[in-house]
């Protein structure tokens, strides 16, 4: 029998008041187990927490039970009271008899019999607790960024920035994202490359950052500080480290095919580089559409390279390396306009999205600026704008909003009424949501001098007439329907999560929402942390975002990930679960119901009857697990447990509870 | 003991007037029991019938305590966690919600009124929430009288 002192703390006059604490005390003697008792006015001072000590030594007690506040609030200081007295500090438990009882219950019989019953559980379970030591985990000072767009780029340097090796990797061929398509951003109306591309080269000369380009994450095995990451590096069919980028290879190369950078409006080769800002500024071959790569004729791009680097025999590579933490900053995709069959979206080539507008006024885009229709080069002079597509659309599975789309339509019509002077906008909105710095002002200005007509209601219809574009809807604010025969439709296409945003979730262990959107570990007090302790989220693949919020996440990412990695080890959950592999039959139903990948089957052998025996029990990772306890319901023979929550501990104070 | 001992039923099977239910309540440490804590912080008033054992995640009540609490005498069982979709460890409330749907339908085929066995869904912000479920438990719980199925000393 252990021997146990119970606490019972007055917390001045708030538990006092409506329970008797002396009462409490007094009973808690003829508890099984209690050698020691008392009352005293506030436990967690230190003359409160000295006398606990005094009384540990003293009764030479194995564990104790304070009858207090709550423990969310104190259990710390009270487990650290049980260490400075030679105890393990999971010797202690904490019964709340002020936020659960006193505060509560203004009868003070009433409040003194609850916490009576509250502090016999809490005597029940002490009596049940076994000491439990925190392991320590070793944390490889490295972290890994995937997705190089505006987030990964800020996240990486930041963390380089702190002092530790960052390896940047994006799936494209150059880094990026989605930022390198767009023109100029709101609400300042600066040019997009002219303030991503300092970034990219600062992050590609930074000395901690290694970037690696046109690979993927395959394989995430580990767990925070020591995660194996097998990334599969593509086969770019040029060797980078010969390369100079002169640009020669594309130059000469004959097959031309539609630019997926420029939006399928302009062309590139099938040996090239996406953008000329591009970074690395080294070429790819597109196999898929390579002469050479197909059918064994041409081989061009091979002849003219001055330095020899172009090699039709790469392979991909894959390899594993270990890094410490891992900030995920795989950004959107943009809705798929197709779906909106009545806009003759894909249809009718003049009814384009926002990336394609982008693209059109990009002075690098396919008509070097000038703003042409895609289906006959003219300069549109009457351009409509539908807002929330793909957004705020029950119908369309889209239920959320996606942030950016008010301000890059409002930045939209300024922009073209700056390079076609004589043009007219017409927006049609649901709502207009511009919550940000300066961005009301750059909207309010949008209608007052750049002359944008906004008209609340949905449209219905988009059909051709002659080179003309009927837009049918209704002003809902007037209450009539509305025509405008435009010359341009430009969808504004809210954001999708990456298509395979899901498949990335699994391989990282961390968790996503009904539309694909990695989720964080709290709303509100944890943005950028996830479930999975060492990964942190960045930028628009948590849910859609604009540059600036994209930016501050990727930065407050990166001090998680580097706060992470200056710790010299890391010190493992110890209320974690465990495995009697006496008891243990490999079942494996609690690999599967644990959400952090922290069990797996092991073959151990034993001695049976004189003879050894293989067979498989489960083995938790100290390192992954979080101490949920689903492992340990979820087992039919009760081999797994959960320490500091056993089976025996709650099934003793359930008994505790119930014995009155 | 002292001022509980008081689970008296008369004769007839009858609940005694005075007669209070016994509650047991599984609360998640992330949402539920921070929701009960912010309840007292609030000063709200509620009977003192549901007694919380505080559990990491509602994932882990096991059915078995539920069973063990009927067993030995407790009039109710509440088990209440994080908002599906809300859990802490991700997933935890989904099977909890899975488990326990299916196993109050089958307290309910054993003889034990559902009222008596309830899983809810109250986050760390919804102390009035968690005012409201125990005030009410303990009123359909009382309204019912002791608990006599699966009790062990029957």
């Amino acid at each position: 029998m252990k021997r146990i002192g119970v606490f019972v703390c007055h917390c001045g006059t708030n538990i006092a008041n409506t329970v008797d604490c002396a009462n409490v005390a007094e009973v808690a003697k003829d508890f099984p187990g209690v050698v020691y008792s008392c009352d005293y006015k506030y436990m967690c001072s230190e003359p409160g927490q000295v006398m606990i000590q005094e009384a540990i030594r003293e009764h030479n007690l194995d564990g104790y039970v304070v009858a207090a506040c709550s423990p969310r609030m104190h259990e710390p200081t009270f487990r650290k009271c049980a260490e400075r007295a030679g105890m393990n500090p999971y010797m202690v438990e904490q019964v709340n008899i002020r936020e659960q009882c006193s505060w509560v219950h203004a009868d003070k019989t009433k409040g003194t019999g609850k916490s009576i019953d509250i502090t016999r559980m809490g005597v029940a379970k002490v009596a049940q607790n076994e000491p439990l030591f925190s392991t320590t985990i070793p944390v490889t000072k490295r972290a890994l960024v995937i997705g190089a767009g505006i987030a990964g780029i800020q996240a990486a340097i930041d963390i380089a920035d702190a002092g530790y090796p960052v390896t940047l990797l994006d799936r494209e061929h150059s880094m990026g994202g989605k930022m390198a398509q767009v023109d100029k951003t709101f609400p300042t109306l600066d040019c997009s490359a002219c303030i991503l591309t300092p970034k990219m080269v600062e992050a590609a000369q930074h000395p901690n950052i290694e970037i690696v380009t046109y690979a993927e994450v395959e394989a995430v095995d580990g767990f925070v500080g020591n995660f194996d990451v097998t990334i599969r590096k593509k086969a770019r069919y040029v060797d980078v480290n010969k390369c100079t980028g002169c640009g020669l290879c594309s130059e000469k190369c004959p097959k031309k095919v539609a630019s997926e950078f420029e939006m399928n409006l302009g062309t590139r080769k099938a040996i090239y580089v996406p953008f000329p800002q591009a970074v690395p500024n080294k070429p790819v071959i597109d196999a898929k559409n390579c002469r050479f790569l197909l059918d064994g004729k041409c081989g061009v791009c091979k002849k003219v390279c001055p330095t020899g680097a172009v090699d039709y025999e790469q392979k991909d590579e894959v390899i594993v390396e270990r890094f410490g933490s891992i900030v995920v900053a795989t950004g959107f995709e943009q809705f798929d306009i197709s779906k909106y069959e009545e806009y003759g979206a894909g249809r009718i080539p003049d009814v384009i999205t926002g990336l394609h507008l982008e693209r059109l006024m990009n002075a690098s885009g396919p008509t070097m600026g000038k703003i042409k229709r895609p289906s006959d080069g003219k300069v549109p002079e009457k351009i409509v704008f539908i807002k929330c597509v793909g957004s705020r659309d029950e119908a369309k599975g889209r239920p959320y909003c996606s942030r950016a789309c008010c301000m890059y339509v409002a930045k939209h019509a300024t922009l073209i009424k700056e390079k076609i002077p004589t043009s007219k906008s017409y927006i049609f909105y649901m709502d207009v949501r511009t919550a940000g710095k300066n961005y009301e002002e750059f909207y309010a200005r949008t209608q007052n001098e750049y002359d944008a007509q906004y008209i609340r209601g949905r449209v219905s219809k988009i059909f051709q007439v002659g080179d003309k574009l009927i837009v049918r809807g209704e002003d809902s604010l007037l209450g009539r329907p509305v025509e405008i025969e435009a010359d341009l439709v430009v969808l504004a296409a809210g954001m999708d999560p990456q298509q395979d945003a899901k498949d990335l979730a699994r391989t990282l262990g961390i968790s996503y929402d009904q539309h694909g959107w990695f989720t964080e570990a709290h709303p509100k007090l944890r943005p950028v942390e996830t479930h999975t302790a060492g990964i942190f989220l960045a930028g628009a693949c948590q849910g859609p975002k604009d540059i600036p919020d994209s930016v501050a996440q990727a930065s407050a990412a990166a001090v998680k990930a580097a706060g992470l990695l200056s710790k010299k080890e890391l010190t493992a959950e110890a209320q974690t679960a465990g495995c009697n592999e006496a008891y243990c039959s490999g079942c494996g139903l609690c690999v599967a119901i644990c959400p952090y990948k922290a069990i797996e089957l092991k073959r151990i052998s034993e001695r049976v009857h004189g003879g050894t025996r293989e067979r498989q029990v489960s083995s938790v990772n100290q390192g992954l697990c979080q101490g949920c306890g689903a492992c340990s319901v979820a087992c039919p023979s009760s081999a797994m447990n959960l320490k500091g929550f056993s089976n025996d501990q709650i099934l003793a104070e359930v008994d505790a509870l119930c014995q009155r | 003991m002292s001022a509980v001992d008081e689970k008296k039923v008369n004769a007839a099977g009858q609940p005694d007037p005075n007669w209070e239910p016994n509650i047991v309540g599984f609360a998640c440490n992330w949402c539920t029991y921070a929701g009960a804590d912010l309840a007292g912080l609030s000063r709200m008033q509620y009977p003192p019938n549901v007694k919380l054992i505080r559990v990491p995640c509602s994932g882990r009540a096991n059915p078995q305590f539920v069973l063990r609490a009927f067993q030995k005498g407790a009039d109710g069982v509440l088990v209440a966690g994080c908002h599906p979709g809300d859990c802490h460890y991700a997933t935890g409330n989904y099977f909890t919600r899975r488990r326990f749907l299916l196993f109050q339908r089958l307290l309910e085929f054993s003889g034990i009124d559902p009222r008596r066995f309830q899983a809810r869904w109250i986050s760390g912000a919804e102390a009035p929430k968690f005012r409201d479920v125990v005030t009410q438990m303990a009123e359909e719980v009382k309204a019912l009288g002791p608990n006599r199925k699966l009790r062990e000393e029957l």
